[in-house]
């Protein structure tokens, strides 16, 4: 179940989407978002959805890769459906005793699903493409201005690509205590909801001690390799815009005016 | 003049309660003197709890002394402004290769050195692939750090200190999370790096087995330093190692068996074959 998650995880190949500068990715990323959230009508929708996989195509990342990481949020999707479903007031469909599906529910429990889905299959794109590394750099980039207003930019971005980088290894951890206390009797499989959480605690426990000593290890490795923050730090990687991102923005921006025009045209 | 030189070094651990009052003070650091030349390889033995990894620290300036000096490079340790020259003269590998790998690509972490210390992105480039080269990596350099085994990812931590391009390595116990393969691909890269490019390497360990090449080696117990000297004048004295917790290398312990048993043999075996040598020198001349 743990291994499902792909967020985070780096898929590297040859492909144009990869060789796009990550604030190109980040900006068209945020744009397909609001485009996934605005959208209305069927046209709409078969606008977005040829999008998404023209752009999955392109980025030569398997797509069952993307779908993986729908898996892990399969019961928020379904709790989220089955709310919109059942909660919707408005014209019923279906009443079976004191519930009934309304059409507005049912469509907007299609629209939710499919939102959240889009969602998350895009943003997946951009971090299968992008190593975290890229994606902070861009982050770190693109904010630059509110460092300003005094936000930790840098230091938000380090604690991005950090995180990122320790989400494998807390996963193979919790799956080394899960299998330790496994073997010492601890039960994760039956019981309530309440007691299956009550029985996580034996396994977040050591799991947080854990992390925390890591962290301490980390800070050091990183003070005795001269880390002292943003300031004074050049850049192995720095990001140029080049003749591939200005393709890419110039698709992004089309595709989203498209978008515009069919919603005001219907 | 010495690379790294330590006079009466003292380190004390302060331990102090919720109200900040001291509760003990712990000893690390027990007027500890040392000296180590250029180009040397280095090794400080001692049990869990000798000081050497706090020790280690200092060289590297984590710690800073509470009494005595400890110069790195003609540079004073206890002097904050000396800080970052020190870090970069002397780079420093630690124990978990995990918990030292920023990063999550091979390239990117050997880079995170240079970065630091704002070497400008040509360079970094050039530096990192010489580091990964130098450690025999460059091949992994697209790799998640993730998927790499304990060995290989210590030596990208290797690459990763020496693209800072320091004069001297300290490494904190690198093989002690390491299967045996680990251990020697880590200790082959170490003396590469030594012979080839003449880096001063300080290894701090409690395997016996991986002192046996070093230059000279430093015994430590309480926080000083109770022996000095090469690797055989050190484990030809099984029974004061033994004394100060550390096991001597299993050739040696059995050399030192036979000779306590009657056979002539020299002090100090350190191998397989000056052992099975002196044996057949042993039955010839019956």
């Amino acid at each position: 179940m743990l291994r499902d998650i792909t967020l985070g995880q780096y898929y590297p190949a040859d492909s144009k989407i990869h060789a796009l500068d990550p604030r190109t990715k980040l900006f068209g990323t945020l744009l397909f978002i609001i485009s996934v959230f605005s959208f209305e009508g069927v046209i709409g929708f078969v606008a977005i959805t040829v999008f998404l996989f023209w752009v999955i195509h392109m980025s030569k990342v398997p797509l069952n890769f993307m779908l993986r990481g729908l898996k892990a949020i399969m019961i928020l999707l379904i709790i989220a459906g089955m709310f919109n479903l059942f909660l919707t007031p408005g014209q019923p469909l279906v009443t079976i005793w004191k519930i009934s599906i309304t059409r507005e529910g049912l469509r907007n429990a299609i629209m939710m699903t499919i939102r959240m889905v889009y969602l998350i299959m895009g943003s997946s794109v951009m971090t299968l493409t992008t190593t975290p590394n890229q994606l902070t750099d861009g982050l770190e980039k693109a904010l630059h201005p509110l460092n300003k207003i005094n936000v930790p930019v840098h230091e938000i971005a380090m604690m991005m690509s950090i995180a990122l980088r320790f989400i494998p290894i807390l996963i193979e951890e919790t799956d080394k205590i899960m299998k330790a206390q496994m073997a010492r009797g601890a039960d994760f499989e039956s019981g309530g909801l309440i007691k299956k959480a009550k029985n996580m605690v034996p396994l977040l426990v050591p799991l947080f001690v854990s992390a925390f000593r890591r962290a301490n290890d980390l800070a050091l490795a990183m003070e005795a390799r001269c880390y002292v923050g943003g300031d004074g730090r050049t850049k192995m990687m720095p990001l140029v815009y080049t003749q591939i991102d200005r393709v890419g923005y110039a698709v992004v921006i089309g595709y989203f005016i498209l978008l515009m025009v069919i919603k005001a045209v219907l | 003049m010495g690379i790294i030189e330590a006079k009466n070094l003292v380190h004390e651990y302060i331990i102090r309660d919720e109200e900040g009052n001291v509760e003990s003070i712990q000893t690390a650091l027990d007027h500890m003197d040392l000296k180590v030349e250029p180009g040397q390889f280095i090794a400080v033995l001692g049990h869990n709890g000798s000081g050497k990894s706090t020790f280690a620290k200092h060289i590297n300036a984590l710690l800073t002394p509470t009494e005595g000096t400890l110069i790195v490079d003609g540079m004073d340790a206890s002097d904050e402004d000396n800080t970052y020259a020190i870090r970069q003269t002397a780079g420093m590998v630690f124990q978990n290769p995990d918990n030292q790998i920023i990063a999550s690509v091979v390239q990117e972490d050997v880079g995170f050195g240079p970065e630091n210390i704002g070497v400008p992105t040509d360079e970094i480039w050039e530096r990192v692939e010489r580091s990964l080269k130098s450690v025999g990596m460059w091949k992994y350099r697209e790799h998640s750090p993730n998927k790499l085994s304990g060995g290989q990812k210590q030596r990208v931590a290797i690459a990763g200190v020496m693209a800072m391009e320091p004069k001297c390595i300290i490494l904190d116990e690198p093989t002690a999370m390491l299967d045996p393969d680990g251990r020697k691909e880590v200790l082959a890269a170490v003396h590469t790096l030594n012979r080839e490019k003449g880096v001063t390497i300080i290894l701090i360990t409690h395997y016996m087995e991986e002192v046996v090449d070093a230059d000279y080696v430093y015994v430590m117990d309480q926080g000083k330093v109770v022996m000095e000297g090469n690797p055989r004048g050190i484990f030809s004295q099984v029974d004061t190692l033994q004394e100060h917790r550390l096991d001597v290398p299993q050739i040696t312990l059995l050399a030192h068996e036979l000779q306590r048993a009657g056979l002539p043999l020299a002090d100090g075996i350190l191998t397989r074959e000056e052992l099975i040598d002196a044996l057949e020198r042993i039955v010839k001349g019956r």
